[in-house]
């Protein structure tokens, strides 16, 4: 660490109590050490207990064959890819529209107190968020109440524990995020974009199609990894709205360690979940150039 | 053309925003319900499952045990990022761009794996479940947050000041409490201030790792299994309104600064 510190140059010049080469080390090294301690280590020992075997200890690769061989635990796979694409699509279908409508069509003035309100439920706790959704899609409940009193439906439809009440409380959630990042993209669109391609005699939908939506596609890109990502891992929406009728990842993992105590599969499953999400980052990352401002 | 467009806009907006607060509205509606069944027929309004609430010493406890994890682990974040990115923004460090990738690697790793980790080695290091360990994990996922933001917002115009600080002879620890810390403030109470709501609302981590002592939403997440129950309700709502108050505080002040 001396040898290393003493490159450590320091950019002002001025006295100090602390000598030059050790006070930027100083300030550094407690978060990186944080982050090593608590976030690489326990890494790392997930990686080693995934190896080893529920029973005795002995260093085994089963933990890993099993995700491929048990159709169920391959399942839960399946499902979380097809209910975390479908959320993401239709989040991002949602919110566009959205998020355009507070941008161009509410006056300048309203617009944050717009903005805000479209976001109010988003910083609600989420186990509370995806138990009102509960509420409203019960046997009895609320739709269920309008539906059959209607007269649309004579019997109530099954709506919560199914893959339907899942994707409702995951587009909740998503539309508000999705909302407010593509908002803000719009907003950074210089209007002189539109001027010009009014300019050339292009009409309002042109204007949007060969305009406003290809340049606000990175950040559409980078909304939808974003909603991918937190979808994917995320344990309380599914367990809550879901049920167990069908598994996904998240609840396969947990469901690992609450009933069975089964760390090394849990630590297996986690890692393979990790590793779809490297793929798909992977995949998208020529569409995910953060560009700084 | 222009009217229907204006039409269709407020349409679908209005159908958002129907959306959006359809759930909020029915938990609050039903939180004060008379009955036990927080379905319609509405037949409120009644206080009392917020009196049951109130009167429930495991909520209340991890009400205080959510505000106390909350606040310490965010101090703790912050502080920690806070002279994470001053190192980082002051000093050119060998392999810096790699260390302050590191930094901010917990960002991309959902909660339920971070969760999982620190299990497993709290399992095998023999660290006993509690709050603590609760507290560890949130500092794990608020650090890289703080750090980021206050990283973005350290310019170089804020150079200067600290210079000519030490020119007149402030020692270094002077420049940063007396210097760096009030010019950076905004961007340190907005790191705060998010680590805040994070830890508040966070879940997988403190179900995980603690075991009696809990924090609030792993409390509400234990009522869930008595099923659809008016007192859930109460102490949604409850949350809700302390969420709200809190936003509505971090716009105040945000919009009060930027008018100074």
């Amino acid at each position: 660490m001396s040898s290393s510190a003493n490159k450590g140059r320091a950019l002002p010049r001025a006295g100090s109590a602390l000598p030059r080469a050790a006070l930027p080390w100083a300030l550094v090294t407690p978060a990186l050490g944080w982050t090593l301690l608590f976030f690489v280590l326990p890494f790392i020992a997930m990686g080693f207990s995934s190896l080893t075997a529920h029973e005795g200890g002995a260093f085994t690769a089963s933990n890993y064959s099993q995700f491929f061989t048990n159709p169920s635990y391959w399942q839960a796979m399946v499902n979380s890819l097809q209910v975390t694409a479908i959320v993401t699509v239709i989040s991002v279908l949602l919110a566009y529209p959205f998020a355009w409508i507070l941008a161009e069509q509410v006056p300048e003035r309203w617009q944050r107190l717009a903005l805000m309100l479209a976001v109010l439920p988003f910083w609600t706790s989420y186990v509370v968020r995806s138990y009102s959704w509960l509420l409203v899609l019960a046997q009895n409940g609320v739709v269920n109440r309008a539906l059959t009193s209607s007269g649309l439906f004579a019997e109530p439809v099954q709506l919560a524990n199914t893959r339907f009440a899942t994707v409702t409380g995951f587009v909740h959630f998503f539309v508000m995020l999705l909302t407010l990042t593509i908002f803000a993209n719009l907003k950074q669109l210089s209007p002189s974009y539109r001027k010009a391609a009014a300019d050339l005699g292009a009409g309002p939908v042109r204007t949007f199609l060969h305009v406003v939506l290809p340049l606000t596609l990175p950040g559409i890109m980078v909304g939808a990894f974003l909603t991918f990502v937190l979808c994917i891992g995320d344990y309380i929406t599914p367990q809550i709205l879901g049920g167990n009728n069908e598994l996904l990842m998240p609840q396969l993992v947990m469901m690992q360690i609450g009933r069975r105590g089964d760390f090394p599969l849990a630590s297996a499953l986690s890692i393979i979940l990790m590793a779809v999400v490297t793929i798909a980052y992977l995949a998208c990352a020529r569409w995910l150039k953060i560009e700084r401002a | 053309m222009r009217k229907v467009v204006r039409i269709a806009s407020w349409l679908y907006a209005l159908a958002v925003y129907a959306f959006i607060f359809l759930p909020v509205v029915v938990l609050v509606l039903f939180s004060l319900q008379a009955t036990s069944f927080p379905i319609p027929p509405f037949t409120g309004p009644s206080l009392r499952w917020y009196d049951a609430v109130l009167s429930d010493t495991r909520l209340t406890s991890a009400l205080v045990n959510s505000l106390l994890v909350a606040s310490i682990s965010s101090l703790a974040a912050v502080t920690l990022g806070f002279l994470c990115a001053w190192g980082f923004a002051r000093f050119v460090l060998p392999g810096s761009g790699l260390l302050r990738g590191l930094i901010t690697l917990p960002l991309t790793v959902s909660y339920l794996i971070i969760g999982m980790g620190l299990l497993v080695l709290f399992n095998w290091a023999g660290v006993p479940k509690s709050l603590l360990a609760a507290g560890i994990g949130h500092v794990v996922i608020n650090l890289p947050l703080c750090f980021a933001i206050i990283y973005s917002q350290m310019g170089n115009h804020q150079i200067n000041i600290e210079r000519a600080a030490r020119d007149l002879g402030a020692p270094e620890w002077k420049v940063l409490l007396l210097i760096t810390v009030p010019v950076m403030a905004p961007a340190i109470f907005a790191g705060f201030f998010l680590s805040m709501t994070f830890s508040w609302d966070e879940f997988v981590i403190s179900f995980l790792l603690t075991r009696f002592g809990t924090t609030l939403p792993v409390e509400i997440w234990n009522l869930l299994r008595s099923g659809l129950n008016p007192k859930t309700n109460a102490v949604g709502s409850l949350v809700f309104a302390v969420s709200i108050v809190l936003v509505v505080l971090f716009e105040l002040t945000l919009l009060r600064r930027r008018k100074a």
